[in-house]
C-alpha cells in the first residue's frame, strides 16, 4: 500500500503535513468519528432506565447514529449527540429527559 | 429487544448535518437497507456537506462527489463500468437533494431513466435548497417562506410531481417513503435492490433550520405529512401499478402539519383551506389510481 | 493494415485499438461519424464496450468520470458547443485525476450558426487541466489516441485529442492501422490505483478547505509538468513499435531558417509545403507545429527558434481583445528568453481557408518588416 492510500482510519484526527503525503485528488482517509460534535449540544437526553423499556425507538429515530446498543440496552454516546431531541419527542415511555448542559 | 430494521450502521457519528436533520435519517436507512456493496454517487446537496472535508467521509461505502446536474449520467457510467468489468452485484446509488432532482438534474435523470439504466436514484426532499441558504426549489410546497420567495410573495407555485414524471418514463419502480417510516424506507429500498432497472425513491426529509422548525419535531412533522397525506407513501410498479403503504382512514387537517412550521406562519386561513383542498384532490387522485374509490 | 478512412474514423480507430471499455457521446456535426462507427463496433462486439446514449453532452461527461472513477477506460468525441456545454465536466475530470480521453473536432462557435474549423472552442479549454494534443493527420489522430491512454493513464490527467472539422474530419488518408497485439504490448490494459471499491471504500473529491485545496492543485500542476516527459518517452516508444515517433513539437526545415512559422493542425501541413516553395525561392525558412498545447513546449519551442530572426504565429482563433492564444503563449515563452520579434497572425476563422497564398502573404508581411507594425494581424479580411 502507498504512502497516500492508507486504511481508512476510525476517530483519529489526520494532519497531513506534507504535499507528498497527500492522494493526488480529494479522497477519504479517515473517518469524521475523530469530529465530537457532542459539543455542539445545549441540552442533552438523560434516559430513565428504571421506565425504559427497550423497544429501540431511540436507537431507530438518531440522526447522527449515537444512540449504541449495549448489552440490548440503549445507550447515548454524548461524545457525539447533538442534542436534537428527537429520541426523547419520539420515546412512547417517556423516558428520555432533555436537560441544559452543565446542570 | 427486537430491532425492526437492520443493526448495520454504514454512517459514522461527528458527521456534519444540523441537529435534527432528516436527510441523515434518510442516509443512515439507505444504507441499513443496501448493506457494505454499495457505490453512491452525490451532485451538489446537503449532504456534499454533511459527509465532511477531505480527508474525511461519514459514509462506509465508495462515494463519487459530482456535479450538481450530474447524478443521472455519472451513476449510469458508474454502472456501465462495473457491467463490463464482470461486477453485476454491486448496488449503485445516485443520491440527490430536491433540487438536484426536480430542477438543474431533472434531464440527466430524465436521461438515465428512459434509458432504464441499472441504478438506485434516491432523491431525499428537503424542499427548497437548503445547503445554500433556503431558497426555492421545484419542490417547494404553495405557500411556502422561502429566502426567495420572502412572506409577501411566498411560493404560489406548485410542487413537481415528481414521482408522475419519473413514472412516464416507464421504469419498473417508482416510490416515496418517509424518513417517519424507517420499516417502511427499509423495505422499499430493499425491493429496489432486487429490481433490475432504473428505480427512482423519493423520501421526505423535514429540515429544522430551512422549515423554521423545532429540531426534535423532525420525524412527528414527517409523520403528520403521512397522516395529513401532504406527503402519501405509495409505490408504482411498471408505471401502472399503484399501491398506498400507509392507507390513511382518518386524515388529519393540513393545518396541524403547517402550524407547527415557522416557514408557513403568514398563511391566512384562505390559504390554509387552499392547500387542504389541493391535498384533497390530489388525495382522491391518488386513491383512484390505487384503485381503493 | 492499410486502410484509407476519413479523420473522425481515426478517432474511432484509435479507441477501438485502445480496448475501451465505456464510451458516451452525443451527436454534434462534424463530430458524428466518429460515435456511429463506434457504436457499430460495439453492436457487432467488435468493441466489448458499454455505448452509452445519453442526452446532451454534459451527460456524455459526466458519465465518463463515473465510468473512469469506477474503473474503467472510458473515450468520447465531441465539438464546438457541446465541448462548452461540457467545460464543468472538463474541469471535474482533470481535478478529479481520471484519465478519460476525449476526441474534439474543432468548430467554430455561434453566433452566427456554423460548423466549419477554427480552434477557439479546445483553446477556451485551455486552462481546465486537460492534455491538448492537435492534430495534422488521421495518422497521428489515431496514433495520438492510443498514446494519450497511456500518457493520461500514467501522469493522471485526462487528453483531449483535437482535429480540424472537415480539413481533417471529413478528409479520407491512407492510414496504417497498427496490429492489436503490438498495440496490446504497448498499452497494457487499466489498473487503475484509486478507484471506487465497495472492499477499500473511499469518498472522492469531498469540500476541501483552503488547508488543502491549494496542495491538490499543485499536485495537479506537478502532474502536467511530469506530463512533458511522459509524452516524450510514450512517442518514443511508440516509434520503436510502430515506426512513427513524436514529440511535443514537430520541426521542418528550421536548423537555419530566417523566419520560422509557428502553426498547429491542419495549417501546419499546408505551412510545410510553403516552407518547400519559398525555399525553392532561396528564402530561409521553416516551420514548427506545435502537437502538445498543454503543458506547453516551452523548452522544446526556445531550443528550435533561438537561431531564429523572426517568428510568424498563425493563429486559427483569437482571444477577443488581445492576440491569438499561440501567440500570446509563445510571447510567454521567449519573454525573459529571446528579443526575437513575434508576429501574429490570426486567419482562417469559421472555416475559412488557410491556404498556400494565406501563408505566403503571412510571410510576405513578416519579411518586410523589421517589428510586427500591428498588435495582431487579421489575414484575408474584406476591407
Amino acid at each position: 500500500m502507498q504512502k497516500d492510500k492508507k486504511k481508512m482510519r476510525e476517530s483519529e484526527l489526520i494532519i497531513i503535513e506534507k504535499e507528498s503525503d497527500m492522494p493526488p485528488m480529494a479522497m477519504s482517509l479517515g473517518y469524521m468519528t475523530y469530529n465530537k460534535t457532542g459539543s455542539w449540544r445545549n441540552i442533552k437526553p438523560i434516559i430513565n432506565y428504571d421506565i425504559c423499556i427497550d423497544c429501540m425507538i431511540c436507537w431507530k429515530f438518531c440522526p447522527d447514529a449515537c444512540v449504541l446498543i449495549e448489552n440490548g440496552r440503549p445507550l447515548i454516546d454524548y461524545d457525539f449527540c447533538k442534542g436534537c431531541g428527537i429520541c426523547a419527542e419520539e420515546c412512547p415511555k417517556d423516558c428520555i429527559e432533555m436537560v441544559e448542559e452543565g446542570k | 429487544m427486537r430491532l425492526s430494521i437492520p443493526e448495520q450502521e454504514l454512517m459514522t457519528p461527528g458527521h456534519l448535518a444540523c441537529q435534527g436533520c432528516g436527510a441523515t435519517l434518510a442516509m443512515r436507512y439507505t444504507l441499513k437497507a443496501l448493506g457494505n456493496d454499495t457505490i453512491l454517487t452525490f451532485p451538489a446537496c446537503c449532504w456534499s456537506v454533511i459527509d465532511g472535508p477531505f480527508p474525511y467521509t461519514s459514509l462506509k461505502v465508495p462515494l463519487l462527489h459530482m456535479a450538481f446536474e450530474a447524478t443521472g449520467a455519472t451513476a449510469s457510467g458508474i454502472k456501465a463500468a462495473l457491467e463490463i468489468k464482470g461486477n453485476t452485484e454491486t448496488t449503485v446509488v445516485g443520491w440527490a437533494g430536491d433540487g438536484g432532482t426536480f430542477d438543474i438534474g431533472l434531464q440527466a435523470l430524465s436521461g438515465a431513466a428512459e434509458r432504464n439504466e441499472d441504478f438506485i436514484y434516491i432523491c431525499y426532499d428537503n424542499e427548497a435548497y437548503m445547503n445554500t441558504g433556503i431558497q426555492r426549489s421545484g419542490a417547494t410546497p404553495w405557500g411556502a417562506w422561502t429566502a426567495t420567495t420572502p412572506v409577501e410573495n411566498f411560493n404560489s407555485i406548485f410542487k413537481k410531481n415528481i414521482e408522475e414524471i419519473l413514472a412516464a418514463h416507464r421504469i419498473p419502480y417508482v416510490a416515496t417513503a418517509s424518513v417517519a417510516y424507517p420499516e417502511d424506507l427499509v423495505k422499499k429500498i430493499k425491493k429496489a435492490k432486487g429490481i433490475k432497472g432504473f428505480r427512482f425513491i423519493h423520501i421526505f426529509a423535514p429540515c429544522p433550520p430551512g422549515w423554521k422548525t423545532r429540531s426534535e419535531d423532525t420525524v412527528k412533522l414527517a409523520r403528520l405529512a403521512v397522516q395529513t397525506t401532504v406527503f402519501p407513501l405509495y409505490e408504482i410498479e411498471n408505471s401502472e401499478k399503484y399501491t398506498i403503504n400507509i392507507v390513511i382512514k382518518k386524515r388529519k387537517p393540513v393545518n396541524e402539519y403547517l402550524e407547527l412550521q415557522g416557514r408557513f406562519k403568514h398563511l391566512k386561513e384562505e390559504h390554509i383551506n387552499f392547500i387542504q383542498e389541493n391535498i384533497d384532490k390530489n388525495w382522491e387522485k391518488l386513491l383512484k389510481k390505487a384503485g381503493l374509490i | 493494415m492499410r486502410k484509407v478512412i476519413m479523420g473522425n474514423h481515426s478517432l474511432s480507430y484509435g479507441a477501438l485499438l485502445s480496448r475501451v471499455q465505456v464510451i458516451s457521446a452525443y451527436p454534434i456535426t462534424p463530430q458524428t461519424q466518429v460515435v456511429e462507427l463506434l457504436s457499430e463496433m460495439c453492436a457487432s462486439g467488435e468493441l466489448k464496450a458499454k455505448f452509452i446514449n445519453v442526452e446532451s453532452e454534459h451527460s456524455a461527461m459526466a458519465a465518463l468520470i463515473g465510468a473512469s472513477a469506477a474503473g474503467a477506460r472510458t473515450f468520447s468525441a465531441t465539438s464546438a458547443h457541446g465541448l462548452t456545454l461540457m467545460h464543468e465536466l472538463l474541469h471535474w475530470a482533470a481535478g478529479a485525476r481520471l484519465p478519460i480521453v476525449l476526441g474534439n473536432i474543432n468548430r467554430a462557435m455561434a453566433p452566427g450558426w456554423t460548423i466549419w474549423a477554427d480552434q477557439t472552442d479546445s483553446l477556451s479549454q485551455r486552462d481546465t487541466g486537460w492534455i491538448q494534443f492537435y492534430c495534422s493527420s488521421n495518422q497521428e489522430v489515431l496514433d495520438t489516441i492510443i498514446q494519450a491512454f497511456k500518457i493520461s493513464e500514467k501522469v493522471l490527467l485526462p487528453s483531449m485529442i483535437v482535429l480540424d472539422a472537415f480539413f481533417l474530419s471529413h478528409t479520407y488518408e491512407p492510414v496504417d492501422i497498427p496490429d492489436q497485439v503490438v498495440v496490446d504490448e504497448y498499452l497494457p490494459p487499466y489498473k487503475p490505483k484509486y478507484v471506487l471499491d465497495t472492499k477499500d471504500p473511499h469518498t472522492f473529491g469531498g469540500i476541501t478547505s483552503p488547508e488543502y485545496y491549494y496542495e491538490i492543485r499543485y499536485k495537479m500542476e506537478m502532474g502536467m509538468r511530469e506530463s512533458v516527459e511522459v509524452i516524450k518517452q510514450a512517442g518514443k516508444e511508440y516509434g520503436e513499435l510502430f515506426g512513427r515517433e513524436y514529440g511535443l513539437i514537430e520541426d521542418y526545415r528550421c536548423e537555419d531558417a530566417e523566419i520560422i512559422f509557428i502553426t498547429s493542425g491542419t495549417a501546419a501541413s499546408t505551412a510545410k509545403v510553403v516552407v518547400d516553395e519559398l525555399r525553392e525561392e532561396g528564402k530561409k525558412v521553416g516551420n514548427l507545429k506545435i502537437r502538445v498545447f498543454r503543458p506547453f513546449p516551452f523548452k522544446e519551442l526556445r531550443r528550435i527558434i533561438e537561431h531564429a530572426k523572426k517568428v510568424a504565429v498563425i493563429d486559427r482563433n483569437i482571444s477577443f481583445g488581445h492576440h491569438g492564444i499561440f501567440a500570446q503563449e509563445v510571447k510567454s515563452a521567449l519573454y525573459n528568453h529571446s528579443n526575437i520579434p513575434v508576429f501574429g497572425f490570426v486567419a482562417g476563422l469559421g472555416g475559412r481557408d488557410i491556404n498556400p497564398q494565406t501563408i505566403k502573404e503571412i510571410y510576405h508581411i513578416t519579411e518586410s518588416n523589421e517589428y510586427p507594425s500591428e498588435k495582431v494581424f487579421w489575414i484575408g479580411v474584406k476591407k
